[in-house]
């Protein structure tokens, strides 16, 4: 029987997957899939705590978090198509202009 | 039985999927597992007895997000591969693992739920999308307002940066001339 823990260490799975993709990338491009990655996952362990206890609140929550997604995907393409007209590059070693 | 199955593949195509589009150096081929694993998310949902939430996934994700991304990859070079630096790989795996492992230990542990109240609890002899709509348009109505204005932000954020030179091709103007002009 498919318990909540399953669903919730399949979404820690899925976050963990996601936190090395933000690590670990340096393209702009990739760190945005790797944070629709993480999103996703808490989707997943939101609609299945949804479920296990027969409680909306979860899928609201798991609403909103959507919306959020899709305003930042918006505002963020616009961000790296601003970026890359002016640079050329969506390299994260390129555009880094403080030298610290 | 059918759930188990469902859930065991899920899970595995899922990671596989996510896997893929972590490790992947084609942009092309991160964005198309990365749209073919939310599909198999949306399955989640359906399984959970989250409809609505699970068509939500299917039109937003899959149909507007991705959509997205490969309108903005006409105006990245997206068939070359993308040389990035790794910096110490084995650090970042090691981390990783890490998190993966505690986030397990955290959610494999029993929980407590006898304190647990559903706050608001299903509304039976409804569907899901109903009952999604008599919760949303009740008790998250504010919420839902702000994600609107917040939404309708992010579409007038998006058109005004994306749009702003936009009749400069990117592919006939080399940088030079774009970068001067901005500087003018």
């Amino acid at each position: 029987m498919i318990g909540l823990s399953h669903y919730l260490i399949l979404s820690g799975l899925l976050f963990a997957i996601g936190f090395v993709g933000v690590i670990r990338r340096r393209n702009l491009l990739m760190l945005f899939f790797a944070t629709e990655i993480m999103l996703n996952s808490a989707n997943i362990a939101f609609a299945a705590a949804s479920y296990y206890y027969h409680d909306l609140t979860g899928q609201m929550f798991a609403f909103f978090i959507i919306a959020v997604a899709a305003s930042e995907v918006a505002v963020g393409l616009g961000l790296l198509i601003v970026l890359y007209k002016k640079f050329g590059t969506l390299d994260l070693d390129d555009l880094a202009s403080m030298k610290g | 039985m059918y759930e188990q199955i469902a859930f065991y593949l899920f899970s595995v195509l899922t990671i596989g999927l996510f896997l893929v589009t972590v490790l992947s150096k084609n942009i092309l081929y991160a964005m198309t597992s990365l749209a073919a694993g939310m599909v198999l998310i949306s399955g989640f949902f359906f399984m959970l007895g989250a409809d609505f939430l699970g068509v939500v996934q299917l039109i937003v994700y899959v149909g507007a997000v991705m959509a997205l991304y490969a309108f903005a990859m006409m105006f990245f070079d997206a068939t070359r591969d993308i040389k990035e630096k790794t910096t110490n790989d084995a650090l970042v795996f090691f981390l990783g693992g890490m998190v993966a492992l505690m986030l397990v230990i955290i959610f494999a542990a029993p929980v407590f739920s006898e304190n647990i109240q559903a706050m608001y609890p299903v509304v039976e002899g409804v569907g899901n999308a109903q009952a999604v709509g008599l919760v949303l348009f009740t008790k998250y109505l504010v919420p839902f307002e702000v994600a609107a204005v917040m939404l309708l932000v992010a579409m007038i954020a998006g058109i005004i940066l994306a749009g702003k030179k936009m009749d400069h091709s990117l592919t006939t103007n080399d940088d030079k001339v774009i970068s001067q002009e901005d500087t003018k």
